[in-house]
């Protein structure tokens, strides 16, 4: 269902800057709407700094896909970090244990179309948004 | 293939006695390869001091270019790429302006053609290269340093603080806010603060594509750190794209003033100040 998709290490922040310009002209290939650019671009640098910060750096994969109907972008983010013991925990507003604003996965999960989130103790994370074209 | 001592001094020697053909040869090689874009009295000059430095070098019984007789050598070779770097050459054509000495002193030897001068020749050749690849090393050191430097120059670049209006500064913020560079704004905006006395600064976003946690994070201990001075803060250049997605991630800018456009944030302070003159 996806063709072309690219892949980028993330182990440095100016990778997180690197995969935020690639999902930038991904956006604009698939013809995502000015304010969708930006609601995806934000969310993939939120995802790509926690795959940083908190997975101690992994891979992301950008891809374009596309269903019966619609073009769409698809966004993995994959590390073989810690995991999330409580998910549930994670996913509040305003919780942190980086000293962050606590916003980054839970405001990331509202910007974007689809989100599903894999993970385990001691394993890592992976999670995968997708963006659909309106 | 490395030199023995004994082959060092009669090369030594041999570049001694051949000192201007080779000089003069080698030279001609290096303005080739470089098409002019050095005078060739400067390159004569060089290549004279560096046809010097070998062979000191090797008179004074080096076999390895790290040797301690080869110290002059090296400092030399140093010097060369270093101004070949800084002058915008390319790698290898500053690793040629080496490797033409080999050309250089063969043409030196003339016609021997026995099997021992070919051996020889090979381990001269051999020390040559190795100071060809030195400079190589150099002259990435040196690309390497100076795109440090370009790098930080960036950073003072792309952050000014300007006076827009008598007691007002802005700061106009453009591209990635990362953590160096949050820390820089931060820094010149509260002395800028502190130098014109100003009770009003406005930090202007609309250069930057993407507002995410930790940009705003970084805007919003900026403004804390500004009020804390006694100023106000007002953030503008808020673009629709901008705003929806903050919203949509959850983050509060609380009682910060946030404006549109750089005009309206200016228009609005000016307008405070006014009431607060009467």
């Amino acid at each position: 269902m996806s063709d072309d998709s690219q892949r980028l290490p993330v182990t440095t922040d100016q990778d997180v800057v690197r995969v935020r310009q690639l999902v930038r002209t991904v956006a604009v290939a698939v013809k995502l709407s000015l304010v969708d650019q930006t609601k995806i671009v934000t969310a993939a640098s939120e995802l790509a700094r926690n795959t940083l910060v908190y997975g101690g750096g992994g891979e992301v994969e950008v891809s374009r896909v596309q269903n019966d109907r619609r073009a769409g972008i698809r966004i993995v983010f994959a590390d073989q970090g810690p995991g999330i013991i409580d998910l549930e925990l994670a996913l509040t507003d305003g919780y942190t244990t980086g000293g962050g604003l606590g916003l980054g996965l839970s405001g990331a999960r509202r910007l974007v179309d689809e989100f599903e989130i894999d993970t385990e103790p001691g394993k890592g994370t992976t999670i995968t948004i997708v963006k659909w074209c309106r | 293939m490395s030199l023995s001592p004994d082959e060092a001094s009669r090369f030594a020697e041999l570049l001694n006695r051949h000192a201007e053909p080779v000089v003069a040869r080698w030279t001609e090689l290096v303005t080739a390869g470089l098409r002019g874009r050095l005078s060739s009295a400067e390159l004569r000059r060089q290549t004279a001091d560096l046809q010097h430095a070998f062979q000191q070098a090797l008179a004074a019984g080096a076999t390895d270019l790290g040797d301690e007789a080869a110290a002059e050598l090296r400092a030399q070779l140093s010097e060369l790429s270093n101004g070949r770097a800084r002058q915008g050459f390319s790698a290898t054509e500053t690793a040629i302006s080496i490797y033409a000495f080999k050309e250089a002193t063969l043409e030196a030897l003339g016609d021997q053609s026995d099997v021992a001068a070919l051996k020889e020749y090979l381990a001269f050749s051999s020390f040559v290269d190795r100071a060809a690849l030195f400079t190589f090393d150099t002259y990435v050191r040196v690309r390497e340093s100076i795109i440090a430097d370009q790098t930080e120059q960036l950073l003072e670049l792309s952050t000014p603080v300007v006076k827009l209006w008598e007691g007002v500064v802005a700061v106009p913020l453009v591209g990635t806010l990362d953590s160096a560079r949050a820390q820089v704004v931060m820094e010149r905006l509260l002395q800028t603060l502190v130098d014109t006395s100003s009770p009003y600064a406005i930090i202007d976003i609309t250069g930057v594509p993407a507002v995410d946690t930790q940009v705003a994070q970084h805007i919003l201990k900026t403004v804390v750190a500004a009020r804390l001075m006694g100023a106000d803060c007002i953030i503008s250049g808020i673009r629709p794209q901008i705003a929806q997605t903050i919203v949509a991630l959850g983050i509060e800018f609380g009682d910060i003033a946030t404006k549109a456009s750089l005009a309206d944030a200016l228009r609005h302070v000016i307008g405070r100040q006014k009431r607060t003159e009467r």
